[in-house]
């Protein structure tokens, strides 16, 4: 089948700047039910030597090959042509967001590492070092096999709404990787991990999107770890409500008020108005997102139709109640 | 330039496993690869890693034994003793690190049925082990805060005085190449899958290590040796592990007869993988295939045990073949998958070359011999990763820190800077991978002849002159995958003619080696290793006695 692929290029040692970024579309003749991997690579060693990306394992265990395909990231390797095909048989591509490009669809992971690295990613257990295996039951392994199926693709990554707009928000596959310990009966920080997951940028920073648990491509789920981690918190009684817990609070009213996301007051709810250094400690935040041409305006407008988006909150207050969940601890 | 007491090229389960070992003992370390940990090759493997874990009630000895036997008696004795008596450590080892190991109801460490073994010796996480090892490695890494060179590609080993002193290397973002200087070199570079194609191997697994020692004067050993895995997809050559025969899956032909009665009477699916993928291959040839193929019927074992036990494989039938694993058997046929052969070392990790180490699959102690036993090759890189390790970081200790001239980079700058100037008439890098590939599948398979090989070698001798023209379709500097996979094919093309060359020579039938017109095991004349060294004429062969403790070979039956 006769198919187009419109993939954004990024080429950093172009002379002028508009030769650096652009679309370029190809046309391939792919089977329906290959992947866009297989277009990409075909692209790759017919077409134009040039066009970059990662891939290996072709078998979504490598994590190599994520991307943004019509606009969602995924696995390349693991998205069908014949699911992915728009409109004039079109499939869009553009590298991973949130993470800044190399080239063409490659990105650098230095943030997504740096993050993983923050939540102290391994075991610590307390005590005597057994002579042998430390006796756990079938299920908890079981239970922790859903995590450690990440790949690190960092597909959740990209698509993370607080990460877009707070870079220091630690993210949906670190703290799914932070679960991963907390979960595990042999690790013996469980209270220690918590108290440092509590803080800023941590697990109170969720807004519950569900973009993450929509894009990752192993089923990890990383918002529900979230939400694990936030009834161990109210377990363990450490809960913090210095400034996650009011930054969730700051992101709901944000949008009932003007329907949208205020990112700048979102910072001064969350922090308070007179909290002067904690506020000069979101400069360099606000500077990188000026420098990402996102730097939110002071005085947001109301987006068109404000009230349907209030109206929409409030009755998913109310299902939350009739259905007689426990509402989501925040 | 940089430099360190031990650098580790390659972060896969070898690579950092030695990495650790050599940090812990004291040496200033690094590990230098060109993927991110994470994505290194070990990430696919499914099924499991082996071990005689004594307070589980195995036996050390029965474990030696299998691999001795399913080595079909090439593997050296005294390196298959040490593999297997320190399997139980290495697992508590791991187990300890943090690896989310399946159990038994006692909360023990739980295992599975692997091939060519009477017991059930291995230890998994679900089909994602490799993974799930990798990943935890990985963890141990960032706590020890080991400096990783990510996404550095080694162009070449620095050899001054009969001696490696460190390597150059390009940092793929930039371009740039550099001088890394060590005291000592472990070399973890994987397999060489992508020889053939298909291939189980991920593509970045192009036999690196193999052809940076090759190219430096180190041997290979036992190249020959290639093992076709009995159940792979046959348009991606993507694996199905064989845990779903350990699990108890079928495999069947067009009568939907379980044929492995036929071949093997006792072990039937579980036999060794060289004995299973010549007997799927019989099927096949005498027309009792569909369309190439044989099944692996999984359906009885029951919807839970497969989307559990089971889950990764059953998503990439999902996804490749539209149907879950609990609804339809999967056609599955012999394809490419491991390489038993690598440079040669001792117990210890160490080459021929001083300072050089190779652990993991790109390194042939000897413990696979002709034909490796499911699981035993995760083992290999943790054991003797970590042997390299702890000797290589002894080793540092009294030996000064090499002084090597900036200026070796000019001689790979320059080897770079003609393979991107010539002129654009030869053949691409996609092309010349292709034909190696299929000439490989097509001739140096499961079952091999004179002829065939011949016309192989032949085929290959064809892509080392196109290769001399290569024509590398991208100029740049930043991250130019163009070039990598052109510098990846350089190795290739010669690693092909070993494996070939080897092949032709060894006029028997042993392990995965199986020649129609040499049908069976002589030990007389061929119960020995083949060396190979790179002279300008291609490789020349050499030979090795086998090392024998205490197993006498036997007429293998499963
Ligand atoms: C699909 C599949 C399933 C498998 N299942 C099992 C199983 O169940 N049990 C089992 O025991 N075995 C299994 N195996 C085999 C086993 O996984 C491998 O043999 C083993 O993982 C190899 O590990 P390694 O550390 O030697 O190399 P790899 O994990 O391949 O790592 C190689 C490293 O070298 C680096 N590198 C390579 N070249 C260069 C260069 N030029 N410059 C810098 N860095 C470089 C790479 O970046 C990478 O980090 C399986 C293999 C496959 C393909
Ligand atoms: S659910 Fe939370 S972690 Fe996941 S994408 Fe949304 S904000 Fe990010
Ligand atoms: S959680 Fe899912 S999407 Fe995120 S990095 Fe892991 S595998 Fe990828
Ligand atoms: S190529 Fe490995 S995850 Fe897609």
């Amino acid at each position: 089948m006769q198919i187009t692929l419109k993939v954004k290029r990024y080429n950093p040692e172009a002379t002028s700047e508009d030769k650096k970024s652009y679309f370029q579309e190809y046309k391939v003749d792919a089977p329906a039910d290959s992947t866009v991997l297989d277009s990409l690579i075909q692209i790759r060693e017919y077409q134009d030597e040039s066009l970059t990306l990662r891939c290996s394992c072709r078998g979504a265990i490598c994590g190599s090959c994520a991307m943004r395909v019509n606009g969602h990231a995924g696995l390349m390797c693991k998205t069908k042509v014949e699911k992915a095909l728009g409109k004039n048989n079109v499939i869009l591509v553009e590298p991973m967001g949130n993470q800044p490009v190399v080239k063409d669809l490659v990105v650098d992971m230095s943030l997504f590492f740096d993050k993983v690295r923050a939540v102290e990613p391994y075991l610590q257990p307390v005590g005597p070092e057994p002579k042998e295996e430390r006796i756990a039951s079938n299920e908890d392994m079981l239970h922790l096999v859903g995590v450690m199926s990440c790949i690190m693709c960092g597909a959740c990554v990209s698509d993370c709404t607080v990460l877009e707009m707070d870079p220091n928000f630690l993210g949906p596959a670190a703290l799914a990787k932070a679960y991963r310990f907390v979960a595990d009966p042999r690790d013996g920080k469980t209270k220690e991990r918590i108290t440092e997951y509590n803080k800023y940028g941590g697990i109170w920073d969720c807004t519950r999107c569900m973009e993450c648990v929509q894009v990752c491509p192993k089923g990890v789920d990383p918002m529900g770890r979230i939400m694990m981690l936030r009834t161990k918190a109210d377990e363990l009684g450490t809960k913090d409500y210095s400034y996650g817990v009011r930054h969730a609070d700051a992101f709901e009213d944000s949008v009932k008020k003007g329907g949208k996301l205020n990112e700048a007051e979102l910072v001064i709810n969350t922090f308070g108005f007179f909290n002067v250094p904690k506020l000069l400690g979101m400069l360099p935040v606000a500077m990188r997102a000026a420098y990402k041409r996102k730097m939110p305006s002071l005085f947001h407008k109301s987006i068109p139709g404000v009230q349907s988006v209030r109206r929409i909150m409030s009755k998913a207050h109310e299902v939350e109640k009739v259905q007689g969940k426990k509402p989501m601890p925040r | 330039m940089y430099q360190h007491d031990v650098l580790v090229i390659g972060a896969g389960l070898a690579g950092m496993r030695a990495a650790l070992a050599a940090q812990q003992a004291g040496a200033d370390t690094a590990i230098i690869t060109k993927v991110t940990p994470v994505r290194s090759h070990s990430n696919a493997a499914q099924g499991g890693i082996n071990a005689a874990l004594t307070h589980l009630g195995d036996d050390w000895h029965e474990h030696a034994y299998e691999t001795v036997k399913g080595s079909d008696y090439l593997g050296d004795q005294d390196a298959i003793e040490i593999l297997a008596q320190d399997a139980g450590r290495s697992i508590i080892e791991l187990e300890h690190m943090g690896v989310i190991f399946s159990r038994g109801p006692d909360g023990k460490l739980g295992t599975r049925h692997f091939g060519g073994q009477q017991r059930a010796r291995t230890f998994y996480v679900a089909d994602i082990t490799g993974a799930a090892i990798l990943h935890v490695l990985f963890e141990q890494i960032l706590k020890a805060k080991t400096r990783v060179y990510e996404e550095w590609f080694v162009t070449s080993l620095i050899m001054e005085d009969g001696e490696c002193r460190g390597v150059v290397a390009m940092e793929i973002k930039s371009g740039k190449l550099e001088v890394i200087t060590a005291k000592a070199v472990i070399l973890a570079t994987g397999g060489c899958g992508r020889v053939f194609e298909p291939s189980t191997n991920g593509l970045i697994v192009t036999g690196d290590g193999m052809g940076l020692a090759y190219n430096a004067g180190a041997p290979l050993m036992d190249m020959e040796m290639t093992q076709f895995h009995p159940t792979t997809l046959k348009n991606n050559g993507i694996l199905m592990t064989e845990a779903a025969r350990g699990e108890g899956g079928y495999l069947l032909n067009s009568k939907g007869e379980r044929f492995m009665e036929k071949y093997a009477p006792t072990f039937k699916e579980l036999a060794s993988r060289d004995v299973v993928s010549r007997s799927e291959q019989t099927e096949i040839n005498e027309g009792r295939g569909i369309d190439g193929c044989v099944l692996l019927d999984l359906r009885h074992l029951g919807r839970e045990a497969i989307e559990t036990k089971l889950a990764y494989i059953n998503e990439i039938a999902i996804d490749y073949m539209g149907f879950s694993l609990a609804d339809k058997p999967i056609p599955v046929r012999p394809g490419y998958h491991y390489i038993m052969g690598g440079i040669k070392t001792n117990v210890d990790g160490l080459t021929k070359i001083p300072g050089l180490y190779a652990a993991g699959e790109t390194a042939c102690v000897s413990v696979h011999g002709g034909n490796r036993l499911g699981a035993n090759s995760l083992l290999d890189t943790v054991v003797f990763g970590r042997r390299s390790g702890e000797h290589a970081a002894q080793m540092v200790k009294s030996k000064p820190a090499p002084k090597v001239s900036e200026a070796r980079v000019q001689q790979d700058e320059k080897h770079i800077k003609a393979l991107l100037d010539r002129p654009a008439n030869g053949d691409s890098v996609a092309k010349i991978r292709l034909d190696m590939g299929n000439a490989m599948t097509e001739n140096v398979q499961v079952f091999r002849n004179e002829q065939g090989m011949k016309t192989a070698l032949a085929d290959i001798k064809k892509t080392q002159e196109r290769y001399k023209k290569v024509a590398v379709g991208n100029k740049g500097k930043v991250f130019n995958t163009s070039l990598i996979f052109a510098l990846e094919l350089g190795f290739m093309v010669d690693l092909a003619e070993v494996i070939v060359a080897g092949a032709l020579a060894r006029k028997e039938s042993r392990g995965a080696h199986a020649r129609t017109d040499f049908p069976d095991r002589d030990d007389v004349n061929w119960m020995k290793h083949t060396l190979a060294y790179n002279t300008e004429n291609g490789p020349k062969l050499d030979y090795l006695p086998v090392v024998f403790t205490q197993w006498e070979p036997k007429v293998r039956s499963y």
